[in-house]
């Protein structure tokens, strides 16, 4: 096994095209949980963390976008400025782990897991995210929604890593919210994010209930009949019904950590809370 | 570096050479059974419990999910390196006062997260220290002992800056 701390991002591809089988390290906080158990041994690490190509974000005015480095961390996006860009986002990074893990990982190393459960992931959902690729051969951008294809399964090529992340910088509304069994350091049961895009679009991603990350089309389409952007209101009766709709789009397991219906029930109750909190008046 | 090739750490202002080590040994795992620094404790391995935190450039962490030899060049502070004169710190001395040690394996973790803590947030308000201590696991004392002390340091440290 050999580790690798590149100085450039250049250094770091050239050496992920020489050695494509590398594990790429960003903040560790999932990589050193394989090692530590005996789970995972790689032969060679590139360890990305401190890069400053990765370490940098963008807030472009213009275009209100905002591109988020790989490897800033999640402690990172707590901040205020995050909160005012990508709140659901922000909010999301507050509930990933603890404060410790926090300072750690990365917004790129919890796409790259990919895990159906990662926190900062529906909120990338819901926001049309775009996943930065870059190899030593050239650069590619994907929807998150095709970036991700399965439960740790992702669309990420040999010899490619995750440079950034871009996300729009919406002006209404936006949250996360998810169930687990504390309030902190705690994987998620089952996790909503909703987000009011600059059309008056209602959008809802779902987590950890199915194996990817959900987009509830269906409940989308219903909010869009229900919700008055002027009054920020929606009736308790449409709200519990856009509950119900988001919960039927949901395709929960049963496993060590929770069951289907209680599930299919918190995401019920998560996205109606979501939408009142987005239209409070009613 | 590749396997057992040596490399350098920073821990409390101290250069220190890790020889004949497997290159995927996490920074806990050098820090007390290659260094010899046994104050940080290993419990869960996977960042759940806290007992192994450390400060790396400045950011609390916990030390079982850093891979060693990926923390080349950074300033490493373990529990040896808090209370650099040999004296308890402030929080050391809240901690023993307040009586939020008992068996005292989590100890080490949290008065590094407290820290942490009062470093960035001097006047914690209960939640902050609630949410700030969080990553931290005591399995004895139901943590009103640690966060009355964590609120004695502030007192002290407002009276006395």
């Amino acid at each position: 096994m050999s580790v690798l701390i590149p100085a450039t991002l250049a250094q770091a591809l050239s050496a992920l095209d020489d050695a494509p089988s590398s594990m790429v390290l960003a903040g560790g906080t999932d990589a050193m949980v394989e090692i530590n158990g005996g789970h995972r041994r790689p032969d060679s690490v590139i360890a990305v963390g401190r890069l400053a190509e990765l370490r940098t974000w963008t807030h472009d005015v213009i275009s209100a976008t905002l591109r988020i480095g790989a490897a800033v961390t999640y402690a990172e996006l707590e901040a205020d400025q995050f909160r005012r860009w990508v709140p659901a986002l922000s909010q999301a990074a507050r509930t990933v782990g603890s404060p410790q893990i926090r300072h750690a990982a990365t917004l790129g190393g919890n796409v790259a897991t990919c895990s159906p459960a990662g926190d900062g992931l529906p909120a990338l959902s819901a926001l049309d995210a775009i996943v930065h690729l870059v190899s030593i051969t050239g650069q590619r951008s994907v929807p998150f929604a095709e970036f991700m294809v399965g439960p740790k399964r992702t669309s990420l090529r040999p010899g490619e890593l995750i440079e950034a992340i871009t996300v729009p910088v919406f002006a209404g509304w936006q949250g996360y919210a998810k169930v687990g069994v504390r309030n902190a350091m705690v994987i998620s049961n089952a996790g909503a994010c909703l987000a009011v895009d600059d059309e008056g679009g209602v959008r809802l991603a779902l987590g950890s209930v199915g194996p990817t990350i959900i987009r509830c089309s269906q409940a989308e389409a219903f909010a869009a009949t229900v919700v008055d952007h002027g009054q920020r209101a929606v009736s308790e009766a449409d709200a519990v019904e856009f509950g119900r709709v988001a919960a039927s789009e949901a395709r929960p397991i049963d496993d060590h950590r929770s069951t289907a219906d209680y599930r299919r029930h918190a995401i019920a109750v998560l996205s109606r809370r979501l939408l009142r909190r987005a239209f409070p008046n009613g | 570096m590749a396997d057992n090739e040596m490399y350098a750490l920073h821990v409390n202002g101290t250069r220190h050479e890790v020889a004949d080590a497997w290159i995927g040994e996490s920074l806990l795992y050098v820090l007390r059974e290659r260094l010899g620094l046994l104050g940080s404790k290993g419990a869960c391995e996977q960042g759940e419990c806290g007992s192994c935190s450390v400060l790396v450039d400045d950011e609390l962490v916990c030390s079982c999910l850093v891979l060693a030899a990926s923390a080349v060049g950074q300033a490493i502070v373990t529990i040896e390196g808090i209370a650099p004169h040999g004296a308890p710190s402030d929080v050391q001395r809240a901690f023993v006062e307040c009586g939020a040690v008992q068996c005292g394996f989590c100890t080490p973790g949290l008065i590094m997260a407290t820290h942490a803590l009062l470093e960035r947030t001097p006047q914690p308000t209960g939640s902050e220290i609630r949410e700030e201590l969080s990553g931290n696991i005591c399995r004895c004392t139901g943590y009103g002992r640690i966060i009355e002390a964590v609120q004695r340091v502030a007192v002290w440290r407002s009276i006395e800056p």
